[in-house]
C-alpha cells in the first residue's frame, strides 16, 4: 500500500517533469528549414501507412494504384504529397515504410517521420504519441445487407436489436460501444475484411466505418450491400484524422504548419472533393 | 550410514548452500530490476504497461470476457481428450483389414498438425457459415471451436499414441491371449496404462489450449484477449494485456502445480509397488 502511494508520487513527478519539458520543448520556434529537420533518414522524408493501404485513401476506388501510395493517387497519397512539398521535399526525397498498428504505437524511436492511416485522435493516444493538426473530419455510416430488415432503420434506436460490428481501435467501433449501445456487444474485428467476412457468414447485421471507407467498400467490395444511412455525429465526438508521430517530435511543429497553410488555401478540401467524394443522397439517421 | 559428525557437516552445507542461493538469488534480482529502472526510458515504458489506473479500468472487462474462454476451454478441453483418443486408438488397431481407417488417421493428423490454427478458425468460422446450409449453424463460436478441437485432437492424438506405445507388447499379447478382441484388449488393458504414463504431456496440452482458445477473437468474439484489445486499440496503452495475462495465470499456473503434484505422487506409488 504505502509502496504503491510512493509509486505514485514518484510516477507523478516523472509526468510533472515530463510535462514542463514539454512546454519548454515547444516553446522554443525551432527552425523548419528543410536541413534542420528531425529526420529518421536525413535528406528524405520516410513517411508510413498500413499495409494494404487501401482506396479511398491510397489508389481509386477502380482499383488504380491500389496498395502505391508512391503513385500519389489517393486522399492521403496525393495529401502525403502536398506535405512533403510545403516541407521543401521533392517527389523523389519521399521514402514509404509499411508499419502496422501496434509496430506504430510502441514506445520508443520510430522507423518513420509520420504515419498516417486514418488515426482517429484522441487525448488517451495523444499521450502516448502526438498527432499532427486534423487533415480530415468524417461522419460514420452504417452498412448493411440491402435485403436484411436492419436496411429499413431510421434512427439509433432502430439499430439496437442488430448484431452490429467495426474494426478494432476506429471510432467507428467507439461509436457503437457508446452511442447506439445494441444489445448485443459490438463485434470487434482485426480488419474491415474480417468484418465483411461475417456478414457474408450471417453472423452480422451490419457495419459501421467512417463514411468514405463506406462509399468504397459498398460501391467494391461487397456485394449485396448499401449504406444504410450516415450516423448523426456526437457533439464533440466528431472524428478527425491526424498523422501520427513519435512523443515528442520536434517535426510536428513543421508538418502542423503546413497542414494549416493547406487547409486556409482550401487544398485539403479540393483533395477531399477529388478522392472522397460519394452520392449525396444517403439518408442520415436520426437520434 | 555417515556419522553424526559427517551428517552434521552436510546440514551445515545445505544451510550455507540455501543462504547461498537465496543471497544471489536476491543479488541477481536486484541488478536486473536496476538495470531496468536505470533506463532513461523506463517511466514510459512503465506508464505504458504497467498502469494501474488503466488496469483497473479494464479489469472488469477483461474478465467478463475470459469467462467466455473458461467456457470455451472446459468444454473444448473434453470434446479434444475424446476425440484424440478414438483418433489414437484407430491408429493403434492392428491389421490390413483395418488399413483404411488407419491411412485416413493418419492423413488426417498430418493434415491439420500443418495448417495453422488461425487459418483453420477463419476457414470454418467464416467459409462453413458463408455456405449457407440449411440445419447448419452459423455460429462463430461453434465453429471456431470446433477449428480448435480439430487442431488439438491431431496434437493431443500423437501424444495418446506415445502413451499407447509405451505400454509394453506383453500386455497387449497377454490381452488377446486371454480372448479380448482388439479393441477390448486397447479400451480395458493398454488405453488405462497408456493414459497414466502421459498425463503430464495432456496438460501441457491443456495449459496451452486455455490460451489458443483466445484465438476465436479473429471472428469478432468478444473473449478476455479480445476485451483487452480494444482497450489497447483506444488507449494506445498496453496495460490491459496485463490484466488478461493475470487472468490467465491464475488458471494456469494452480494446474501445473497439480500436474506435477499428481506425476510425483504417481511415480512413488509406481516406486513402492515395485519394491
Amino acid at each position: 500500500m504505502k509502496r504503491g502511494i510512493l509509486m505514485l508520487t514518484v510516477l507523478g513527478l516523472i509526468l510533472t517533469a515530463c510535462a514542463s519539458d514539454d512546454t519548454g520543448g515547444d516553446g522554443g520556434g525551432e527552425s523548419c528549414a528543410k536541413e534542420d529537420l528531425n529526420l529518421v533518414t536525413p535528406g528524405v522524408l520516410t513517411i508510413a501507412t498500413g499495409e494494404p493501404a487501401f482506396p479511398p485513401w491510397v489508389g481509386t476506388t477502380d482499383g488504380e494504384a491500389f496498395d502505391q501510395p508512391e503513385s500519389g493517387i489517393g486522399f492521403e497519397a496525393a495529401l502525403a504529397y502536398e506535405i512533403a512539398d510545403g516541407l521543401g521535399f521533392t517527389n523523389e526525397e519521399v521514402t514509404w515504410v509499411r508499419t502496422d498498428f501496434n509496430e506504430a504505437i510502441a514506445v520508443g524511436p520510430k522507423t518513420f517521420d509520420f504515419n498516417l492511416q486514418q488515426y482517429s485522435i484522441t487525448a488517451e493516444r495523444d499521450e502516448v504519441v502526438d498527432f499532427s493538426e486534423p487533415y480530415y473530419v468524417t461522419n460514420q455510416a452504417l452498412v448493411g445487407l440491402s435485403d436484411s430488415p436492419v436496411a429499413s432503420a431510421t434512427s439509433i434506436a432502430d439499430l439496437k436489436a442488430y448484431n452490429l460490428g467495426a474494426q478494432i481501435g476506429t471510432t467507428s467501433f467507439e461509436y457503437i460501444e457508446e452511442v447506439i449501445q445494441p444489445d448485443t456487444p459490438a463485434s470487434a474485428y482485426d480488419t474491415n475484411a474480417d468484418a465483411k467476412s461475417a456478414i457474408d457468414a450471417g453472423q452480422l447485421d451490419a457495419i459501421v466505418f467512417d463514411l468514405p471507407t463506406a462509399y468504397f467498400v459498398t460501391a467494391v467490395e461487397l456485394e449485396g450491400v448499401q449504406i444504410i444511412g450516415v450516423l448523426p455525429a456526437e457533439e464533440d465526438k466528431a472524428d478527425q484524422f491526424g498523422l501520427l508521430f513519435e512523443d515528442g517530435n520536434p517535426l510536428k511543429a513543421c508538418v502542423d504548419a503546413v497542414i494549416v497553410d493547406l487547409r486556409a488555401e482550401g487544398t485539403l478540401d479540393s483533395l477531399a472533393e477529388e478522392w472522397l467524394a460519394g452520392a449525396s443522397d444517403i439518408p442520415i439517421l436520426s437520434k | 550410514m555417515f556419522g553424526p559428525r559427517v551428517r552434521s557437516t552436510l546440514r551445515e552445507e545445505g544451510a550455507r548452500g540455501a543462504l547461498i542461493a537465496f543471497v544471489s538469488t536476491i543479488g541477481f534480482v536486484v541488478i536486473v530490476w536496476l538495470l531496468v529502472i536505470s533506463s532513461e526510458a523506463w517511466p514510459k515504458v512503465r506508464a505504458q504497461f504497467f498502469d494501474l489506473e488503466q488496469f483497473s479500468d479494464s479489469f472488469p472487462d477483461v474478465l467478463r470476457g475470459f469467462w467466455l474462454d473458461v467456457r470455451l476451454f472446459t468444454i473444448g478441453q473434453v470434446a479434444i481428450l475424446a476425440f484424440a483418443l478414438i483418433l489414437a486408438m484407430i491408429r493403434s488397431l492392428r491389421g490390413p483389414a483395418f488399413f483404411p481407417l488407419r491411412s485416413l488417421v493418419v492423413v488426417f493428423i498430418d493434415l491439420i498438425r500443418g495448417v495453422p490454427m488461425i487459418l483453420l478458425i477463419l476457414l470454418l468460422g467464416f467459409g462453413v457459415p458463408a455456405l449457407q446450409l440449411p440445419g447448419v449453424t452459423n455460429s462463430r463460436l461453434f465453429w471456431g471451436m470446433a477449428a480448435i478441437v480439430l487442431s488439438y485432437s491431431a496434437y493431443t492424438a500423437e501424444v495418446y499414441r506415445s502413451g499407447i506405445e509405451s505400454v509394453p507388447e506383453s500386455q497387449r499379447m497377454s490381452a488377446r491371449s486371454l480372448g479380448l478382441t482388439q479393441v477390448q484388449s486397447l479400451r480395458y488393458v493398454i488405453v488405462p496404462q497408456a493414459v497414466r504414463n502421459v498425463i503430464p504431456a495432456l496438460l501441457n496440452g491443456f495449459v496451452s489450449l486455455q490460451k489458443d482458445v483466445a484465438l476465436v477473437f479473429v471472428l469478432g468474439a468478444r473473449e478476455g484477449v479480445r476485451e483487452a484489445q480494444i482497450d489497447v486499440a483506444a488507449t494506445f496503452n498496453y496495460t490491459p494485456y496485463l490484466a488478461a495475462t493475470v487472468l490467465f495465470l491464475v488458471v494456469s499456473v494452480p494446474m501445473a502445480r497439480f500436474a506435477d503434484w499428481y506425476t510425483e505422487r504417481d511415480r512413488r506409488r509406481k516406486q513402492a509397488v515395485a519394491t
